[in-house]
């Protein structure tokens, strides 16, 4: 079992890679393609389990390390390591994997080798940057993710896909390149890649003060891009519509989250302090803004785009709260919208691949036509305006309250504005789509309800939003056992009921 | 000490039936269906009955209150937040759960008649079981996040059975309507948990109590602040001013949902909320006036467009809101235990009410329409005759339910100094309107000729009329327990009121006035409804603003529809969308994209449209990106020098 630790994350990033070479081998005929990227992610899913299974709690630090010298000069090490802040992601990741095949099976008609092969390649590289724990391998595959994602939102887009391809570009790759060079100051200015010694010589306040601010604000342009935070959303909604559903499942938040979670406010502490109200600004900003965009949208792709623009900027608002629990609450939600999105999008793109649209107009009525569908649509859009028992309760209410408690009650007050009109806007959308009379569109079609392999990841997905909702325990004690920045270890103190509040800056007689 | 009792089971004999009916329903045979949704609430109600027997010294053993049970894995675990399950049973929970479970029995029972040749009759007994679940969890829990978890699934809950014929649009918008409605009280109730958090360290209820027992001289301030965040929340659920639009439209559910959900129960969660928090209520004389004011206001205000409405079901849900108004200044003025009193009393007939115009629908074949019923008395005389009594009872005769509680009420707001005299002329003035909005309901479904002659009325099943019977029973007699044997019952939990100043005297005196003021409304109703049935339109006739303004009550609806939502729809369309996202972030965007097109012609293949050289494009970028950071480390120190 020691060899399999020390070997399991590297195990974990060749699986896909492997798949994709066999597929890339062997023919593309029928449904092969497919079949191979579903075993493999299957397997890759069955090996991140491994990590919790074996993750002791007991120990502080990264967990299945493993580091080996890649490249001399550059001192280029191939490190990588898991804690409590990417345990969960690893095993998100690995997640959503089978959920985007089955999502592609029958949507992906033509060129299914290139398809799987390159979403394969993908999958290995969104697990590298949350394995990677040297910068620059870590750069290597943060770029990596980005590249297939181009390609195929190019080759498969809906519509326009070329032109959310370019859009989609402009708003990664420029911002990656201001990110390798201050990956590569760093590494003049100290001659390492390694993620826990910068840690140790940034706190050591060894580096120029004013070149640092630059490049922190430098690492945090790149992931803000790709959270995306308000105002850097606009190739979002694009992206969303154009892209195929597998990618646009994984696309937005996860790799931005976690990058701010580790490399931002885990490098820079103290840049990110000073950064923090804006960026605390900005969430709730983005989080109103989405939620009143997603109430006027037509097409249910770019709803669902808004919507995730609101849901991350409260995550990213639980991470620059800079606070502990506001952390626990920023990944637990991580997980959350991960499972949550990836079963919207599931659900959606069964509904465009059926009735040919994703004009919200066009349905209507269909709860009695396909109530699977509906049944699972309802629960999902449940669990995502934060209804409690369901996983986003625990997440926003971490976010919510650590915000109101221990950072700004003002913005804390405004962020809750969101519950409302998340569930506005959600449940406008569950009925537009489902009740009422029956549509043209929807009366026409014959009824198929979800199919059989559908229905096997869904429920389980759901069974997910519910165990989550109700007994988060299972999750926190990992999470909270993470490497954080030297600023943020051990946990925040509420405050204890005194008579004198001034914090609220409210009366007190 | 009293290993027998288990809180949990309360909770989760519904939620097992919700289970099984929801999953399998649609494919188990109909009786199996109707045992399943029966039985359980039926359990549950058994364990509370025990419970009961206990605590009211008929059992052997007695259990000491309150009886708290907590789940050793706990909820919420992050960081210095500790939040686990726990229940609670002390008095106050006690006479809930009765009135929960009890009348939620009794309905689940009348709907198995009424819902029988319903398509979708296990989805309903699946969501009727839901309801009872989180219901009887909020009423269980012992701390706030507890409580929120039944107080948003109860609203799952009446959202799904609201829209529960969910192709009719007005369902579907009922149903969504009340959901965000009361996402804005709830969204009161968060602020007022996390101010609990921010200032006591901790939302179990009996710990705050403590600490504000600790603390004898902290008044108002921030306590203020989180006694009117919590009454937001209640505004929502229990439907009062402003927040009470929601309830009306609700009443697009079955009349079944109507009875229990929006009138016996889930709508009385506002005032149970208030009662369970009464200790910070207490230090806030300011919050009491608003609760008082919210009560008062609303009792008034929803009589009033009860006046004139037409549909049996609208006018029943006018008189909820103008009744749960009673509970909301019951306590404003700190009279907890009449509030809990005329939850009771008024959960037994307007239940009843509800149910027996059930009956009456289910006669007319799906009439609500007031103006086209009549003569009924005699074709479905059980009905008739339990509704009477529930008509007697809401108007406040002696010596049915409604005089008790209601009258515990007004003398209880009479008591409190100048302003208490004004809130007792409302709640007066409220009892007249009351008194004749049903008897003219009375008048216009029983008596008279009937006014629609193609339908043939017939008696409902007796699974309909036995339930329609116990709460008739309830209604005349449930009054009798006393509401001094009521408050000596709960003073362990919410104190005494300060009634006992007054007089026997003048608790007389005031309940001869409110009797009278009923007694006015009735013969008011008699005279235009039975004497000179001309004589109500020529009224109408004689005041067309007046009666225009009641008619669409007070055009609430068309207010906030003209000034919340349709600004919120046009400023996020137009000024967002259009001036915000494509206008300025997408010029911006294209401006930088116009600059990197410029920068290089590469860009220009790139909308050949040509994939293999779009693909080949990104993939060689990619590659030189790649080898760049491979180049020696003399590279790292060429940019570390253009750094520093």
């Amino acid at each position: 079992m020691t060899y399999l630790n020390e070997s399991i994350l590297t195990v974990i990033l060749l699986a896909p890679l492997a798949g994709a070479a066999l597929i890339a081998i062997l023919p593309d005929r029928g449904k092969l393609p497919a079949w191979i990227g579903l075993l493999t992610t299957l397997v890759t899913l069955g090996l991140t389990l491994h990590l919790p299974a074996h993750f002791v709690l007991s120990q502080h630090g990264f967990q299945f390390e493993t580091s080996r010298l890649w490249i001399e000069n550059p001192a280029i090490y191939y490190h990588v390591g898991v804690d409590g802040l990417s345990l969960w992601l690893v095993v998100l990741a690995g997640l959503l994997a089978p959920i985007g095949i089955v999502a592609s099976w029958n949507a992906i008609h033509q060129r299914r080798k290139i398809f799987y092969a390159l979403f394969l390649v993908q999958q290995t590289a969104m697990l590298g940057v949350f394995l990677s724990l040297d910068l620059m391998l870590y750069y290597g595959f943060w770029e990596l993710s980005l590249v297939p994602m181009a390609i195929l939102i190019a080759m498969y887009g809906r519509k326009d896909g070329s032109k959310a391809a370019l859009k989609f570009f402009l708003f990664t790759f420029i911002p990656s390149a201001p990110l390798l060079v201050a990956i590569l100051w760093l590494y003049a200015n100290t001659g390492t890649f390694n993620f826990a010694d910068l840690q140790i010589l940034i706190a050591s306040g060894g580096l120029p003060a004013g070149p640092l601010c630059w490049v922190a604000i430098a690492f945090l342009f790149a992931f803000a891009v790709k959270v995306p935070v308000f105002p850097l959303h606009g190739w979002l909604a694009d992206t969303f519509s154009e892209a195929p559903v597998a990618l646009a499942m994984v696309v937005a938040g996860k790799l931005g989250l976690y990058s701010m979670l580790r490399f931002h406010v885990g490098l820079f502490p103290v840049q990110a302090r000073a950064l923090a109200p804006w960026l605390v600004a900005l969430a709730v900003i983005g989080l109103l803004y989405g939620a009143c965009l997603a109430l006027v949208q037509r097409d249910f792709w770019r709803l669902l785009a808004f919507a995730a623009l609101s849901h991350l900027s409260l995550i990213t608002l639980g991470i620059y709260g800079l606070t502990f629990t506001g952390w626990d609450g920023a990944i637990y939600q991580i997980l959350n919208h991960g499972v949550v999105d990836g079963s919207l999008f599931l659900l959606l793109g069964i509904l465009e691949a059926r009735y040919g649209t994703s004009q919200i107009a066009c349905y209507g009525g269909l709860a009695a036509k396909v109530p699977q569908t509906a049944t699972l649509f309802v629960i999902t859009s449940l669990a995502m305006i934060g209804l409690p028992m369901l996983n986003g309760f625990v997440g926003e209410f971490l976010i919510l309250s650590s915000t109101f408690t221990g950072v700004n009650r003002g913005w804390a007050v405004a962020a809750t504005v969101g519950v409302i009109l998340g569930a506005a806007y959600m449940l406008w959308l569950v009925q537009r789509l489902f009740y009422g009379p029956q549509s043209p569109l929807a009366a026409d079609k014959p009824a198929s309800d979800l199919r059989l392999g559908e229905l096997l990841i869904l429920w389980p997905l759901v069974a997910l939003m519910l165990g989550m909702g109700v007994a988060p325990s299972i999750w926190l004690p990992t999470i909270e056992n993470r490497t954080g920045p030297p600023t943020l270890k051990g946990s925040i103190t509420l405050p204890q009921p005194s008579l004198s509040l001034a914090a609220s800056g409210e009366g007190q007689q | 000490m009293n290993d027998s009792l288990h809180l949990w089971l309360i909770p989760l004999f519904p939620f097992a039936g919700f289970l099984l009916n929801g999953v399998l329903g649609s494919r188990l045979p109909k009786w199996l269906v109707t045992t399943i949704a029966l039985l359980t609430p039926l359990w549950s109600f058994a364990i509370v009955l025990s419970a009961a027997r206990g605590l009211l010294g008929f059992g052997a053993t007695l259990p000491s209150l309150p009886f708290v049970e907590t789940c050793p894995v706990g909820w919420i675990d992050a960081g210095a937040l500790h939040i686990g399950f726990s229940f609670v049973l002390d008095q106050l929970s006690l006479v809930m759960l009765l009135v929960v479970t009890g009348v939620g029995l009794l309905i689940h029972i009348y709907s198995v008649g009424y819902m029988a040749h319903e398509d979708g009759y296990w989805r309903f007994f699946s969501y009727m079981n839901l309801f009872m679940f989180f219901m009887t969890v909020l009423v269980l829990a012992g701390n706030a996040l507890v409580m929120f978890i039944g107080w948003e699934g109860v609203g799952l809950a009446s959202y799904l059975l609201i829209g529960f014929y969910f192709q009719k649009n007005s369902a579907a918008d009922a149903g969504k309507k009340a959901f965000i409605v009361n996402r804005i009280g709830d969204f009161g109730f968060l602020i007022g948990i996390f101010l609990l958090l921010a200032n006591f360290g901790t939302l179990t209820f009996s710990e705050i109590a403590a600490k504000l027992a600790a603390a004898p001289a902290w008044q108002g301030g921030v306590l203020t602040v989180i006694a009117l965040c919590l009454l937001v929340g209640a505004t929502g659920k229990s439907a009062q001013l402003p927040l009470y639009v929601w309830l009306p439209d609700a009443m697009e559910g079955p009349t079944p949902v109507s009875a229990l959900i929006h009138a016996a129960t889930m709508v009385t969660a506002g005032v149970y909320m208030i009662a369970r928090t009464h200790a910070i209520f207490d230090r806030s004389p300011f919050a009491l006036g608003i609760v008082a004011i919210v009560g008062a206001a609303t009792a008034l205000f929803a009589a009033t467009i009860g006046l004139v409405q037409n549909d049996i079901k609208r006018v029943l849900a006018y008189s909820t809101i103008s009744q749960l108004g009673y509970m909301f200044l019951a306590c404003g003025v700190a009279a907890y235990s009449a509030a809990i009193f005329h939850l009771m009393t008024h959960a037994f007939f307007k239940a009843l009410l509800f149910l027996a115009a059930g009956s009456v629908i289910h006669a007319l074949g799906g009439e609500q329409d007031l103006r086209k019923m009549g003569g009924l008395r005699k074709k479905i005389p059980v009905t008739f005759w339990t509704m009477t009594a529930a008509v007697f009872a809401i108007a406040g005769f002696f010596p049915f339910a409604g005089f008790f509680s209601k009258d515990a009420i007004l003398y209880a707001a009479f008591l409190q100094g100048p302003g208490g005299k004004i809130f007792w002329f409302a709640g007066v003035v409220t009892a007249l309107l009351t008194s004749f909005y049903m008897f003219r309901l009375w008048y216009l479904t029983f008596l008279g000729e009937s006014r629609s002659h193609d339908v043939h009325p017939h008696e409902s099943p007796w699974s309909m009329l036995a339930p329609l019977s116990i709460l008739a029973l309830l209604s005349i007699g449930g009054g009798w327990i006393g509401m001094g044997r009521f408050g000596t019952f709960l003073a362990p939990v919410v104190g005494t009121s300060a009634s006992e100043s007054g007089s026997t005297q003048l608790e007389i005196l005031l309940s001869i006035v409110a009797v009278a003021v009923a007694l006015l409304g009735w013969l008011i109703a008699d005279r235009l409804y039975r004497q000179r049935p001309e004589s109500a339109g020529n009224l109408a006739a004689a005041m067309p603003a007046g009666y225009k303004l009641l008619i669409n009550k007070y055009f609430v609806d068309e207010i906030y529809g003209y000034t919340v939502v349709k600004p919120l729809l046009a400023i996020s369309q137009y000024v967002l969308e259009w001036v915000v996202d494509v206008a300025i972030l997408g010029g911006a965007t294209w401006l930088l994209a116009g600059t990197a097109q410029f920068a290089g012609a590469i860009l220009q293949r790139w909308q050949s449209g040509n994939l293999r050289s779009y693909a080949a494009w990104l993939t060689l970028g990619a590659a030189v990106v790649l080898l760049f950071f491979l180049l020696p480390a003399t590279l790292g120190m060429h940019v570390s020098g253009m750094g520093r």
